[in-house]
């Protein structure tokens, strides 16, 4: 591996200091290091690229790391890669994908994940998206997350994506069983022309089923954010989706929120806020002895970061 | 210290002068306090001197420098620092962040724990904490009082800073002001704060009534501010 290989693996995968149970890193479309543990087993696919991940029941505090780092422009990757999360689990997987692409030809990667959590299981699962070079070609990011949560498991979503990103587009869709648990937490800055676009549905079938989706979004320069979710509450549940949002120079970011009490017992809440940085906000710091800019670095490092 | 001279603000419309050709001298580590009845022009008089609202006439001379356009931030490196009124809330920055951000370095625990103790909360309760509405409005009051503190200025303003304090007592706060060795500026309507005073200013009107110690203005007071409010309330 060289420089910027480990460089772009810092970045998206260096979050945590759980001990690593299982590894896959895939570079420029193909896989370039595969660890299995006695508790952790991946199987590549047969008919397509990717991976299935098989979590034992009752594995506790253990990590897997699948990275995707692309280093070259012209690069179309597409691959799937399921979980299957055995019951009374507690592990954390790391995902994430970081494009270094300088020449004048776009790069991209589709990745296409599902989850299946068994009755009691407990994933965090962090996901670090990063663009960086300065070639003309695109840096293009869309990942699709599919969901599926028995009884009583949690899954906790970090996704973060700082900039660099020419485009992106994620697409989650969720289905929640009794007493499931579901949280997202997505927190994007785009700048330049990119565009980010962000779809979540979920349903939450079971009783006492709960979802809450936080979204924070900082656009700069001519970007443009759009951000839609959709909560079908089937049950008696609680599904909750906030969407805060800050603009400076000619950004724009649209939130399109839809909440659907199918069942009486359902309680579904939706809290959306645009504008440029508080006024109030940067006095406040410039009393304490930073300039314009560097108060507006600490309130948008602190949105997106704290 | 800090020298202002006939200062004076109109609002935008130019026909309403918020503050009046004022003129005040205010000398090294003497504690000053000006009242006056709502509407007098006390909270636009410490924006003025910050720079947080530009004059409209007059000069602003802080250690002999003329600071009259110099932007907020120029002022607080200077050496001044202003508590808001309403004290500011943020999203995603935590009370550790504002008071590291406010001293201008990176304090350990026990620095931090000695400037919450100072206003009466405990580190381990709210280093972590995010400083946004979640706190009450006495917690915010006193993070703002702690983050004037970590700034150890030469001039340190307060506006009303004991609105929303009522749990914790009156003579906390006055013993801060007491022992800051600075120059402080305080607006307040509270008798024990005025008590407190080198020197009282009572503006009417956007102008200067009277100045002086509490016992010499109190009997304007009654006639400026109407109710004077109590040290408990």
């Amino acid at each position: 591996m060289n420089r910027i290989d480990k460089s772009l693996l810092e970045k998206i995968s260096a979050l945590h200091n759980i001990s690593l149970g299982a590894v896959n890193i895939r570079k420029n479309g193909e896989v370039v290091k595969r660890e299995n543990s006695a508790e952790i087993e991946i199987v590549p696919k047969k008919n397509k690229s990717g991976i299935d991940v098989f979590i034992k029941p009752n594995l506790k505090n253990k990590a897997v790391h699948i990275p995707v780092i692309i280093t070259e422009g012209g690069i179309d990757d597409l691959v799937f890669n399921d979980f299957f999360v055995g019951e009374n689990a507690f592990v954390t997987i790391v995902a994430g994908c970081g494009i270094h692409n300088t020449s004048s030809d776009t790069s991209r990667h589709n990745g296409i994940h599902s989850f299946h959590l068994e009755k009691g299981a407990h994933v965090r699962y962090i996901e670090r998206h990063i663009g960086e070079g300065n070639g003309k070609g695109g840096k293009i990011l869309n990942p699709t997350t599919k969901i599926f949560q028995k009884e009583n498991s949690t899954l906790e979503i970090e996704t973060l994506q700082l900039g660099g990103v020419t485009s992106s587009a994620r697409k989650t869709v969720a289905t929640l069983g009794k007493g499931a648990f579901l949280r997202i937490q997505e927190n994007i800055l785009t700048e330049n022309d990119n565009t980010a676009t962000t779809d979540f549905k979920v349903t939450l079938n079971g009783e006492n089923s709960k979802v809450e989706v936080v979204s924070r979004s900082v656009a700069k320069g001519k970007s443009v954010q759009k951000f839609q979710s959709n909560l079908v509450g089937k049950a008696s549940c609680f599904g909750r989706v906030e969407c805060d949002g800050i603009l400076l120079d000619e950004a724009r970011i649209v939130s399109v929120p839809m909440i659907d009490a199918v069942s009486k017992d359902a309680s579904l809440t939706h809290e959306a806020s645009i504008g440029k940085i508080a006024g109030d906000e940067l006095v406040k710091l410039m009393t304490l002895g930073l300039n314009e800019k560097e108060a507006e670095d600490v309130i948008i490092k602190g949105f997106l970061l704290g | 210290m800090l020298k202002i001279e006939d200062l004076s603000y109109l609002v935008s419309d130019g026909d309403k002068e918020i503050v009046k050709n004022v003129n005040l001298h205010f000398l090294d580590g003497k504690i000053y306090v000006i009242t006056g009845p709502n509407g007098s022009g006390k909270s636009t008089l410490v924006k003025l001197i910050m720079g947080i609202i530009p004059p409209t006439a007059g000069k602003i001379i802080f250690d002999g420098k003329d600071i009259t356009d110099l932007s907020i931030d120029e002022r607080a490196n200077l050496g001044m620092s202003y508590a808001f009124q309403q004290p500011v809330t943020f999203k995603g920055l935590k009370v550790k962040d504002i008071l590291n951000i406010a001293s201008h370095k990176e304090n350990d625990f026990n620095a931090l724990c000695d400037l919450l103790s100072k206003v009466g909360l405990c580190a381990k309760d709210y280093l972590q904490r995010p400083l946004d509405g979640k706190l009450s409005g006495g917690e915010l009051k006193r993070i703002e009082l702690a983050m004037v503190l970590a700034r150890e200025s030469k001039l340190n303003i307060f506006d009303e800073p004991e609105a929303g304090i009522d749990l914790w007592s009156f003579e906390s706060l006055t013993n801060i002001f007491k022992n800051l060795n600075s120059t402080t500026i305080i607006v307040s309507h509270q008798t024990k704060i005025l008590e407190i005073a080198d020197s009282c200013i009572l503006l009417k009107n956007g102008k200067v009534e009277k100045i002086g110690r509490y016992d010499e203005i109190k009997p304007f007071l009654s006639t400026t501010c109407g109710k004077l409010r109590g040290g408990n309330e």
